[in-house]
């Protein structure tokens, strides 16, 4: 079992012939994704990678039932792409592309959910569920199928956590990169509760950073409503204030947003917070 | 990215916001010359400096007259407020003021929506109107393809004010600031204080603007308000090569793929007893032009007395990111030691490559970093 995502997903891939989005598409399909279609407007009737492309998400769900897409066009693009996709009845839009402007991920998602669909990112990786389906540009020869899941703001911290948990013998249901944008999709609330809600999980690994209070309350909903044990990992505890430290949301303004804040609300809710990547395994061994 | 004080005030200018007339200066000459033109009796002097707290810092001061307002722009021109030197006043008008109240917009991360925030407890840090009385803030989120209709902006105002005159001042001032905010792109939008005076105007006696910086690129006009200070001018020529980079004040001069990554580097050498020189986020490709570049940023701070380059390998293989830096290598002449670290796909091969070089080669993170830091502080 897994969240979001399965053997059963049907992707299409919004900018699929662009550099990012072709090459994705193809590793995508070598993972065993089902990509069952492109999109990208004016370009309808190529093929990439033995993948049809459509000029419209429309054609791609009535054709080849896509009810998953991802998105790889450039900032400004996104937000009509995001609505297309929402438009088009697709359930499951997952936005890897950095850069874009706030105001449109707001209007965005707020169209997206009014047609009943879910947004991931934009800025993040993207999602996995090992040995089923990676939609994503995550390397998913370092994932291995169990039982762990995990959530991140970030994507190759995410990568060296998945690696250790692997190389630990510790498999995952499904990771999911959240994005490290100040205003995103789906957040550590919605997935904490799908990963308790999810059979095929027994443990979660919740990765979070610096910036605005979404690891509080995480911590706050995972004291009240999830029972499965939680260890997690907050990255900028060296960070200056008011320094964007790379992701546009990992700022420490007007002094909140500390990583200090985050773990101490962390360990109160009752989680273990690593000191180091490397020590997840092992916390997440004492609480198995 | 933030404005000063008098650029905010210009952008409430051209949306009709209603404030005090007033001149940036950056001479005592200019001050008074501002006092005159303006005709101005008591004035306010405040200086312009891109950051908080400036009323406490003493930068902020009234002025009786004339020769008290060259006095207070003399003593305030070249202060210095938590780092940044004042170059520029404001000299504005002094208004009689009644009351003062809160107003404000500002992108929520957690509803992921605008909100207007609004109280009547104006003039002081919201902060700590929130963790003192948080019955006295209002927020309202507004829907981004409704925005702020008549109604809304009439229901906000009689929240702040009881005479129906103020509530349709208000009414107007809340609608034309939400539009600023959309059509400049900002993430905040501030009056504090929104004062009204004994003449019974409604009007903006600050102006606090920051922009998001994924948007720069579709607002020109914004972005050639933007100063930045000679931190940031580093920060920008990293941005420029296609790097994320932030000074710290450490010894240990770090290079990382990926943001949190980063972090996470940083914090587990401060963790084992070192201090990092910077945060550097160098992408995901291992283009060893991209080595060459962020290596000479690391080397032109004098205190990096050691580099840690730690690559996590997804996509793009380790054995490549290996040959990529012995590359980059050849190119750069350096006495500092360099402590590597990949991980990853291929991981085995890319260490062998860099087995015979001059390099220290790490498996872990906890091993580099701790190599790292004895190499800089060889005493422990």
């Amino acid at each position: 079992m897994s969240i979001l995502i399965n053997k059963d997903t049907r992707v299409a891939v919004q900018g699929i012939t662009g550099r990012d989005g072709s090459f994705h598409a193809a590793k995508m399909k070598e993972y065993g994704t089902r990509v069952v279609a492109g999109v990208s407007p004016g370009k309808g009737g190529c093929i990439v990678s033995d993948i049809p492309v459509y000029n419209t998400v429309y054609d791609a769900v009535r054709k080849d039932g896509a009810d998953t897409s991802i998105i790889f066009v450039p900032p400004m693009f996104v937000k009509d792409a995001i609505m297309e996709a929402a438009d088009a009845g697709i359930k499951l839009i997952i936005c890897i592309t950095e850069g874009v402007p706030t105001l449109d991920i707001v209007a965005a998602r707020h169209y997206a959910s009014a047609q009943g669909a879910k947004v991931i990112g934009p800025n993040c990786p993207g999602l996995i569920t090992p040995g089923e389906s990676l939609i994503g540009i995550m390397p998913g020869n370092i994932f291995l199928p169990g039982r762990t899941g995990v959530i991140s703001r970030s994507g190759t911290l995410t990568y060296e956590v998945v690696y250790n948990l692997t190389s630990s013998g510790i498999g995952q249901s499904t990771a999911v990169g959240i994005g490290g944008d100040p205003v995103a999709g789906l957040y550590f609330i919605d997935l904490l509760q799908m990963f308790q809600d999810d059979p095929g999980t027994d443990s979660i690994v919740m990765m979070g950073e610096i910036g605005g209070d979404a690891e509080e309350r995480a911590a706050g909903f995972i004291k009240e409503r999830i029972t499965k044990p939680v260890v997690s990992f907050i990255a900028g505890q060296t960070a200056p204030p008011d320094k964007r430290m790379g992701h546009a949301g990992a700022i420490i303004s007007s002094g909140s947003g500390t990583a200090k804040e985050k773990i101490e609300a962390l360990i109160a809710a009752g989680a273990k917070v690593a000191k180091e990547p490397a020590e997840i395994p092992l916390l997440l061994k004492t609480m198995l | 990215m933030k404005i000063h004080e008098y650029q905010g005030k210009d952008l409430f200018s051209k949306y009709g916001i209603p404030t005090v007339k007033g001149s940036v200066c950056r001479s005592k000459e200019e001050a008074l010359l501002a006092y005159d033109k303006l005709g101005l009796s008591k004035a306010v002097v405040k200086a312009q400096v891109l950051t908080g707290g400036r009323g406490k810092a003493g930068g902020v001061k009234l002025a009786d007259n004339r020769d008290e307002l060259g006095r207070v722009a003399e003593s305030i021109l070249g202060m210095d407020i938590k780092g940044y030197i004042v170059d520029r006043v404001l000299v504005a008008e002094a208004v009689d003021i009644a009351d003062e109240y809160y107003l404000s917009f500002v992108i929520d991360r957690n509803v992921k929506s605008v909100e207007m925030i609004l109280s009547r407890e104006g003039g002081v840090e919201i902060e700590d109107v929130a963790k003192t009385s948080p019955e006295k803030i209002h927020k309202i989120p507004i829907f981004p393809f409704v925005g702020v209709p008549d109604f809304l902006a009439r229901k906000a105002a009689s929240l702040l004010f009881d005479d129906f005159g103020l509530i349709v001042q208000g009414k107007e001032m809340i609608k034309r600031l939400y539009k600023l905010m959309i059509e400049t792109d900002a993430s905040l939008v501030e009056i504090n204080p929104l004062v009204v005076c004994k003449n019974g105007d409604l009007i903006a006696l600050d102006a606090k603007i920051n922009f998001d910086d994924n948007s720069l690129y579709r607002q020109p006009e914004i972005e050639a308000l933007f100063e930045p200070t000679k931190e940031e001018q580093k920060e920008l020529f990293a941005k420029s090569k296609g790097f994320s980079f932030v000074q710290l004040k450490g010894e240990i001069g770090c290079m990382v793929n990926g943001a949190g990554l980063a972090m996470a580097t940083m914090d587990m050498i401060k963790l084992y007893g070192g201090n990092p020189a910077n945060f550097l986020d160098i992408g995901g490709s291992s283009n060893p032009n991209k080595v060459v570049e962020a290596m000479k940023i690391l080397m032109s701070d004098s205190d990096v007395k050691a580099v840690l380059i730690n690559i996590f390998g997804g996509i793009t293989r380790c054995d490549d990111v290996a040959r990529g830096l012995l590359e980059a290598f050849k190119q750069i002449k350096t006495e500092i030691p360099i402590v590597i670290r990949l991980a990853g796909t291929n991981e085995k091969e890319g260490r062998a490559i860099l087995a015979d070089t001059h390099f220290y080669s790490a498996e872990t993170m906890g091993e580099a970093i701790r190599k790292v830091v004895e190499l800089t502080n060889p005493k422990n």
